[in-house]
């Protein structure tokens, strides 16, 4: 299949083959499980238990509120014992709102609906129970899948791209779930493609995983599903440059795949909508990599949704050496934490414990525009000339330089021999607008109140003169009539 | 508690100083065969303008009240100094390289707000204000193929301005600037003066470290693959010159030498890959670059053919600095998503 050229990019160690050979294995069951009731896009989850309350594994525990939310389930069998704060894995560490579960060993589950033939349901059926399952994009992005469904359904697909990109260095949970769970995987997409219409189905993976590339291919013989290599590169698995690299379409600015017939979503999620359809069972796991230089034993596993990120650490044998810093995610867009306490999220993919010598990073020094960065960025933004912006709080004219379409990759910040924290800026800088943004909103909506309240008392000063004004003319008709009246009976008379 | 890190949690292994140090590692073979041409003196000049940079630029760092060590250690100030003293003539009185040294780094980068804050290229800012300021001592050209002066002669040579007899001589294209002149032809002037071999060898009269044009070929080349430069203004800066000498030279070959002649001669190859790719000075973009390369070549031709001075890679190169914010400013990359004035593309679907 010919593939397309992107733009800029660059090629990080990838240090995959720590943990790309470890097979994914269960994590033990933890005491206590803590489940953020955000997880996800959008509002936060309401709760439906209270504590004491005994639930079944798999069991609804939190119910999505409004348009863009998802629900939360209980990923074991137990007791809710605390409704409250929990720290959050986020870089402020600060706490919210969580669902305390102690297990009960049990590992009971909810009966679950199985079905043999689900291309027999409908579409809308389909997206129904992908979200009742509280299905979240996986790749990161813990975008509401039966949402993005909805809206792809409604806007027609073309193309529908499965990615199995995970150019992240060190992750290798996409990896290890194409190799081992292919079959599920290529079902999942059918179910996906059916629940869309979409006329074309992709499965692109980097190159560097020639294994989940042949078991793919080897899962996909007879299905209308193409698995595609593409070539290893920092950032293929960005949505915009997958749906580049394999169509050659660009999404317009401001827009969304939908705008061009294209649908992406995670091959991570495909395994877990085939086993929301398939087994009903809804979303309480995912496959987590623990690696980096400070980790002793490098490995994949399946962990519940709630475990606290120091379980895992553990189960990895704990350190080979003091981490430097520890991360959530891959080290390119991944967050930075501190407190090992926090639990595995729908959208954990990986836990990193990095030594000073893998971050590699040193202390700022002056730009010298040697231009390296723009020749990374995989958009056409020009990162040293935002970045002066920025500095000189010209927000406007970062933006005129593209700041509302930095996809945050990271790779300007990777290659810049300055050690600029380039991404940093940029997103201190969108938070900034954002917030501008939000104040000028209020700011209109109160002045369109105003004006509203104005205009109202305007015009009922105006009708009540204008009434005054008819009734004088009335009162006056009236006299004249009877003057005239009068007149007549004395001309009459 | 250590502040929470953005990402990305990795880096490329590349510094500012390392940069500096790669640019310097390119710069050492077209040096060093400076200082074979032309011994002692050589060796004093270079030694003396990378010791007034260091000194200078602590100096005004520290009454800045900054940190003078980082600044130091960047090597960019000891990379300026280095391209200015390979651009002097190797037997230039001690003070030439001195007041160079200190202008380059004081008044054509530090005034300006330091390193990446600079419109001009200090070391050509520095050899124009020394070439304008002290013709004599900048033109003051040295005959490669005389016995070179030996260490205690050669501090003579460097710090009491004494003349080595019969070793004087002119650059190339200051004998045919002087020759035309007088009248004489370009076939007249180039007889016995000038021989291509020669020129891409560097065995020719010139400056320090200008003269071995494959020298510096090869590290220009060194540098592309490393990239640390792209081949952009380096191939528009030769094309700039080359391509005015060949169709001028095609008019009236008498009068206008050919590009041969032009790309081997004067400071050509030392401009096109360690002057013209200073990024603080010169354009972002592929696009941009070409544009300022091309440029910088077609006026250091225009100075050479019709300029009072016989050479004029600095002066192009600051008339083009002059022009590299209006470049950045309408050469931009096409964002993705958005056509090139920057309205987000018509969706297609299904195209």
């Amino acid at each position: 299949m010919k593939l397309f050229d992107l733009r800029g990019g660059v090629h990080p160690e990838g240090r995959k083959n720590l943990s790309a050979e470890r097979h994914i294995r269960a994590l033990s069951l933890p005491k206590y499980l803590f489940v953020p009731l955000q997880q996800h896009i959008g509002a936060p989850a309401s709760p439906v238990v209270n504590v004491g309350d005994k639930v079944l594994k798999g069991q609804l525990i939190a119910v999505a509120q409004g348009a863009v939310s998802s629900s939360i389930h209980a990923p074991t069998s137990g007791v809710v014992v605390a409704l409250g704060d929990h720290v959050a894995p986020h870089p402020s560490g600060l706490p919210v709102p969580t669902i305390t579960l102690q297990s009960d060993g049990a590992e009971k589950w909810i009966t679950c609906e199985t079905i043999a033939d689900p291309l027999a349901l409908s579409p809308e059926d389909i997206a129904a129970r992908v979200g009742a399952a509280g299905i979240v994009g996986l790749g990161g992005a813990t975008f509401p899948s039966a949402l993005k469904l909805n809206l792809s359904r409604s806007s027609g697909v073309q193309t529908l791209i499965m990615n199995g990109g995970e150019c992240e260095p060190y992750l290798t949970c996409d990896d290890r779930i194409m190799r081992e769970r292919a079959v599920e995987i290529i079902e999942g997409i059918q179910l996906i493609a059916y629940a869309v219409a979409a006329k074309e189905i992709l499965v692109g993976i980097e190159d560097n995983k020639p294994e989940a590339i042949a078991a793919m291919q080897a899962a996909a013989q007879g299905t209308p599903v193409k698995v595609v290599a593409m070539p290893s590169m920092y950032p293929m698995g960005s949505e915009k440059q997958i749906i580049q690299v394999l169509t050659g379409m660009e999404i317009p600015a401001g827009g969304r795949p939908a705008d061009i017939g294209v649908l992406v979503h995670n091959v991570a999620t495909a395994y877990a909508v085939q086993q929301a359809i398939r087994f009903g069972r809804p979303l309480i796991s995912r496959i987590v990599t623990i690696s980096g230089g400070a980790i002793k034993t490098a490995c994949n596993v399946e962990a519940l949704i709630g475990t606290p990120v120091q379980e895992l650490i553990d189960f990895a044998d704990g350190y080979s050496q003091p981490a430097a810093r520890m991360v959530l995610g891959g080290p390119m867009m991944g967050q930075q934490f501190t407190n090992t306490n926090i639990p595995v999220v729908k959208g954990t993919s990986g836990v990193l414990a990095l030594t000073q010598s893998e971050i590699g990073q040193a202390a700022p020094s002056p730009c010298i525009r040697c231009s390296t960065c723009i020749r990374a960025c995989p958009v056409g933004l020009m990162p040293v000339e935002m970045v002066s912006r920025i500095r000189a709080s010209d927000l406007a004219a970062a933006v005129s330089f593209g700041l509302k379409d930095c996809i945050a990759c990271g790779s300007c910040s990777y290659v810049c021999p300055a050690h600029i924290p380039l991404v940093h800026y940029f997103n201190y800088a969108k938070g900034d607008l954002a917030t501008q943004e939000r104040v000028k909103l209020k700011q209109e909506a109160t002045k369109k109140l105003a004006d509203t309240r104005n205009e109202r008392i305007a015009r009922i000063e105006r009708e009540r003169a204008e009434a005054a004004a008819r009734r004088k003319a009335a009162r006056e008709a009236k006299e004249r009539a009877k003057e005239a009246a009068a007149q007549a009976a004395t001309e009459t008379v | 508690m250590t502040p929470i890190a953005h990402s990305p949690h990795a880096h490329a292994p590349v510094s500012i100083g390392k940069v500096m140090g790669t640019v310097l590692l390119a710069l050492t073979p077209a040096t060093l065969f400076g200082f074979w041409l032309y011994g002692w003196p050589a060796i004093n000049l270079w030694a003396i303008s990378i010791i007034a940079a260091i000194v200078g630029e602590a100096l005004v760092v520290r009454m800045q009240g900054r940190a003078v060590r980082p600044v130091i250690m960047d090597g960019s100030g000891i990379l300026t100094a280095w391209l200015l003293a390979i651009s002097l003539p190797p037997f230039a009185p001690w003070w030439i390289a001195v007041l160079g040294s200190l202008f380059a780094v004081i008044i054509g980068k530090q005034v300006f707000g330091g390193l990446g804050q600079n419109v001009f290229n200090p070391a050509m800012a520095a050899r124009v204000m020394l070439l304008i300021s002290f013709p004599l001592e900048m033109t003051s050209w040295i005959a490669p193929d005389a016995n070179a002066p030996g260490f205690m002669d050669s501090l003579r040579v460097t710090f009491m301005s004494q003349h080595m007899d019969g070793m004087a001589s002119a650059s190339l294209l200051g004998h045919v600037k002087t020759e035309f002149t007088r009248g004489v032809g370009l076939d007249q002037a180039l007889a016995g003066y000038y021989s291509p071999l020669h020129m891409l060898l560097g065995s020719r009269a010139g400056s320090l470290g200008e003269s071995a044009a494959l020298l510096l070929l090869i590290g220009g080349l060194f540098l592309i693959a490393r990239r640390i430069i792209t081949w952009h203004a380096p191939v528009a800066m030769l094309l700039g010159v080359a391509v005015p000498a060949l169709i001028f030279n095609a008019i009236n070959a008498n009068h206008y030498a050919g590009p041969m002649y032009h790309l081997l001669s004067g400071g050509l190859m030392l401009g096109a890959f360690f002057i013209v790719t200073d990024p603080v000075t010169s354009p972002n973009t592929a696009t941009g670059q070409l544009i300022f390369g091309f440029g910088c070549g077609l006026f250091t031709w225009i100075v050479r053919t019709w300029g009072g001075y016989p050479e004029g890679v600095a002066f192009a190169v600051m008339l083009m600095n002059t022009l590299t914010p209006l470049i950045d400013q309408y050469v931009k990359p096409r964002i993705y998503g958005r056509d090139r004035k920057g309205a987000a593309l018509t969706a297609n679907k299904g195209a």
